[in-house]
């Protein structure tokens, strides 16, 4: 096992659209191990996209059960996810591994409903809310060579934190 | 740090970006806000000028536009930012002292401004005051709560929310 290199913008390769896994191999199994260390290796982070350690298939990891007192569903591995719903609006702020030194505010949907295959393969769905689902959006992200940076608002915005569509 | 302020128009930012960047000047970190109809700017700026020679840069595009320049040497640098860990969100009927009033009570819980940002709304004989100050507290959000509870007797509309910055 090992704790993997973290890109870090203005890579272009953070941009790149990551492709599906297809086979749960024994290769993935060893990526899944260094990813998941590479994810508890760096304090006070939530989430990692395998992208953003320089591997471009779908797969996704969150957990914010360290945050005392919110929601969650522990451990999320994500593979080939897909956000199937989507509720609410709320802004909040977000930094990145990838993006040292700069944090700032972005809007995202307050709750939602993902679709996402194990380690196993096997497809398993996840209701998350507040924080892990911002959590899981700013992951799903990377996926898609988006960052956070893709979607800032400016602090006028503020007054918009809930709005129900 | 460079601070310009005059009357305000389109393509402020641009002349004096230009002059500076022709100069060979580094920008570093800005804020711009237009007060009043005034347009008022606070930029970094990196340079082995002196003050006065700033001043030079941009003095024919300042002259041109009747905008006032003031230069500071600071010792700021880069990547000194310190994360907020509070929001305070204020809105009330303006009257004077309303800022003094809420800081003055956020000073005394420990909190430390770190970006302020209010403006004046509603119509000219009913106007409305309303800011929105991030910072960090040592302690957290509960002794925002107790110390800002006077000033919501007073009539003032006081939200306090955690900034819980994701990394990921
Ligand atoms: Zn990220």
């Amino acid at each position: 096992m090992a704790v993997l290199d973290v890109l870090v913008y203005p890579d272009v390769r953070l941009k790149k659209v990551s492709i599906a896994v297809t086979s749960f191999d024994e290769a993935l199994r060893r990526f899944l191990a260094d990813f998941d260390e590479t994810l508890h290796a760096m304090p006070g982070c939530v989430g990692l996209a395998a992208p953003q350690v320089n591997y471009f298939h779908r797969i996704a990891l969150v957990d914010v059960s360290g945050k005392p007192g919110i929601p969650h569903n522990g451990r999320l591995l994500l593979i080939n996810p897909e956000i199937t719903e989507r509720e609410g609006e709320a802004v909040g702020r977000e930094g990145c591994l990838s993006v040292p030194d700069y944090t700032g505010n972005v809007v995202r949907a307050t709750r939602i409903r993902v679709r996402a295959q194990d380690a196993d393969g096997i497809y398993r769905e996840y209701a998350c809310e507040g924080y892990e689902a911002r959590a899981v959006q700013h992951e799903l992200d990377h996926l898609d060579g988006l960052l956070f940076l893709d979607r800032l608002v400016s602090r006028r915005d503020l007054f918009r934190r809930k709005v129900y569509r | 740090m460079l601070t310009v302020v005059g009357q305000d128009r389109p393509g402020i930012v641009a002349g004096l970006t230009d002059a500076l960047y022709r100069g060979g000047v580094n920008l570093g970190e800005a804020s711009m806000a237009r007060l009043g109809g005034n347009f008022t700017i606070m930029l970094m700026v990196e340079s082995d000028a002196a003050a006065e020679d700033l001043q030079r840069l941009i003095g024919p595009f300042a002259a041109a536009h009747s905008l006032r320049v003031h230069a500071d040497p600071i010792e700021g640098r880069l990547h000194e930012h310190v994360e907020p860990n509070a929001r305070i969100a204020v809105h009330g009927a303006d009257r004077p002292g309303i800022v003094a009033q809420v800081t003055q009570a956020l000073a005394a819980a420990g909190f430390n401004i770190l970006d302020l940002d209010s403006g004046v709304g509603g119509t000219a004989d009913r106007p409305i005051y309303v800011m929105t100050i991030d910072g960090h507290v040592p302690g957290g959000t509960e002794a925002l709560e107790r110390a800002l509870a006077p000033v919501r007797r007073s009539g003032i509309e006081v939200r306090i929310e955690p900034i819980d910055t994701l990394v990921g």
